[in-house]
């Protein structure tokens, strides 16, 4: 490993050497007498036959449903633990983004965020009823929304409370738990358009009311005009009909906007004229201004990135690192991502990988050589709108940062300290 | 017939796909096909439990008073949100907070918090208690909810919560919210010697 690093542009430091000497004697001690295996430069050996290639594999089951590998046991979702709720039915877990590979969040790993815990739906008796201001009041199976046509559309869903434990000090050690209400796939389902337009929109309609069949009967107001846009009835992720605690059997998809609004469990819409003004559009999901008053409806989940690699909790070497991580804009497509490894002061545009969608996770590369000194590295997204990833001091002076405070998009720092260990660095 | 243009649809949808390199911002056109079956609304009668709040359309018929709430809220929601609403084992406070948004230690109350009344009768009846959500009678919510109002110092303690009254109490920030006025900010793309 040590052999292919690149030569730093600059001669290694005492401090970058004692690192890596330290990083080495770390390796001999956790991998035992195996480190030859890995650790290089003079401790080359014989490569050995692996025991993998001397005999049967696991045969194949009849049946079965894949589960990673039993060495991939510590990537799971994790609840936050600097919030601690005290039940676990409202509360929530994140994903671990600095082990996601692409733009595409595996099924079990999506985050989780719900107000009584996860409902178990047979689909056979679930109903969804679109009533109120329409024309026809009607009510569907899952059978007949099958039946549609559908359609598969790749987009991010952050909760609006993502990163909520770290606007003006450093409380989370790791991006699952700073960033990991995130998680991005390919959702399959219906337009709502379709179903408003077959139930019939009455004059005057304006906004709609959408309600889940979990425990707490989660519901939100949505404008009419972005349910006609972009918004799908969901019944399918990344391939597969959605997991219990992603909605199952349907959900409601809003592209772009607050995770809190993609309604789980989706059993009912009713239309109306003007919003519903309930407790999760009121006292809850509002956001807290300087001058006393709350801002409400903030839909937008505006453009946002971050570092996934090295990220928090992580130990580096000096020499080459790919930086990477994730840009996204619920207001629509990343333009550039640029990349500071200076603290902020002089920056870089990295590479975004294709493709590159509206409203949906863009993964940014950047190839970085670190010279060893102590640093800090960042992150800054650029959407198709010309707006530019804001600084936590740039929200601060235009919002109340007190209390349960929401869409945090600010720009967030990680510290490279010079043995390498990487710390979450805001304010 | 249907099946027909069932498949005609699809075939138009795929030719309009197959144009695009990037998936289409724009849903594709609406099949013509109705799989919807009509409802009457004495149907779904049990699941019409919306209430618009800031009138209070919705709200159904039935009563409770300050003292009967405090008999309900002491036999099915004391255990998580303490004595007197003021915090429990498992909920903060939900009483005070009143007047302290301007300070930096905003305390988020129903009497704080909540720009009409009606959304305590909405919020308990669908999602209270947590063990078993939509068990209380209409009299048992309208009752809990006058006792957690009188609490907050917004009703007295003779008052009777129902239709008519709930939706014209006075709630202290009902004029609290502002409509999303985002972007605020316009950070700038400096890329040399920034800060």
């Amino acid at each position: 490993m040590e052999k292919a690093v690149v030569p730093s542009a600059t001669p290694p430091t005492i401090a970058a050497l004692a690192s890596r000497r330290n990083f080495l004697r770390k390796s001999v001690v956790l991998a035992g007498g195996a480190a030859a295996t890995g650790a290089g430069l003079a401790q080359a050996a014989p490569l050995a036959i692996p025991e993998s290639n001397k005999g049967f594999g696991k045969p194949i089951a009849e049946t079965d449903y894949g589960m990673p590998s039993k060495f991939e046991a510590g990537v799971k979702r994790r609840r936050t633990d600097v919030l601690k709720n005290r039940q676990n039915f409202s509360d929530w877990s994140m994903t671990p983004l600095a082990d996601q590979h692409g733009t595409v969040t595996p099924n079990g790993l999506i985050f989780e965020r719900h107000h009584n815990g996860t409902p178990d739906i047979d689909p056979a008796t679930h109903r969804l009823v679109i009533h109120g201001m329409v024309n026809q009041a009607l009510e569907f199976s899952m059978e007949d929304l099958m039946r549609y046509p559908s359609v598969s559309r790749f987009h991010f869903l952050e909760c609006s409370g993502n990163g909520l434990t770290d606007w003006l000090k450093a409380a989370s050690k790791t991006v699952q738990q700073t960033h990991g209400l995130l998680s991005g796939g390919q959702w399959t389902g219906i337009p709502v358009s379709w179903l408003l337009d077959e139930a019939g929109l009455a004059s005057g309609a304006k906004w709609a009311i959408f309600e889940g069949a979990d425990g707490s009967g989660h519901l939100r107001s949505l404008p009419i005009e972005k349910l006609m846009d972009d918004c799908m009835l969901v019944y399918a992720l990344n391939g597969e009909m959605l997991r219990p605690e992603n909605g199952y059997p349907l959900r409601l998809f809003v592209p772009g906007w607050e995770g809190n609004v993609s309604v789980k469990w989706l059993r009912r819409i009713k239309v109306g004229d003007q919003p519903w003004h309930v407790r999760g559009e009121t006292a809850r999901y509002t956001d807290p201004m300087p001058d006393g008053k709350w801002r409400q409806f903030s839909f937008d989940m505006e453009c946002k990135s971050v570092i996934t690699r090295p990220s928090g909790g992580m130990n580096i070497k000096a020499g080459a690192h790919e930086i990477q991580g994730f840009a996204w804009s619920g207001k629509g497509r990343i333009t550039a991502v640029d990349v500071s490894v200076d603290a902020g002061r002089n920056w870089q545009e990295a590479v975004l990988e294709g493709p590159v969608l509206d409203k949906n996770l863009t993964r940014f590369r950047y190839r970085w050589n670190w010279n060893g000194q102590p640093t800090t590295i960042v992150s800054r997204a650029v959407d198709s709108t010309g707006y530019v990833q804001p600084t936590v001091l740039d929200i601060t002076k235009v919002r109340a940062i007190v209390g349960f405070v929401q869409h945090h998009n600010g720009i967030f720092p990680w510290s490279v300290s010079a043995v390498g260990e990487v710390k979450n660095a805001i304010a | 017939m249907r099946s027909l243009k069932l498949a005609l649809s699809v075939a138009a949808a795929l030719a309009i796909a197959g144009c695009a390199s990037q998936q289409m911002s724009q849903p594709a056109a609406r099949p013509d096909v109705k799989f919807g079956k009509p409802i009457a609304a004495a149907d779904l009668a049990t699941w019409d439990i919306d209430i618009r709040t800031s009138d209070g359309k919705g709200l159904p018929p039935g009563r409770g008073s300050v003292a009967e709430g405090k008999n309900v809220y002491e036999g099915k929601c004391l255990a998580c949100h303490g004595a007197d609403a003021k915090g429990g084992p498992v909920f903060g406070t939900m009483v005070g907070g009143i007047g302290s948004f301007k300070t930096n230690a905003r305390v988020l109350t129903p009497g704080s918090m909540y720009p009409y009344a009606p959304i305590l009768f909405d919020y308990i009846r669908r999602s209270m208690p947590m063990d078993s959500p939509q068990s209380l009678s209409t009299n048992e919510v309208y009752a809990v909810s006058a006792y957690i109002l009188n609490l907050n110092g917004l009703v007295p303690a003779d008052a009777v919560m129902d239709a008519n009254s709930m939706p014209r109490v006075m709630m202290p920030n009902r004029d609290g919210f502002i409509v999303d006025d985002r972007p605020d900010t316009r950070a700038v793309r400096c890329m040399q010697n920034c800060k």
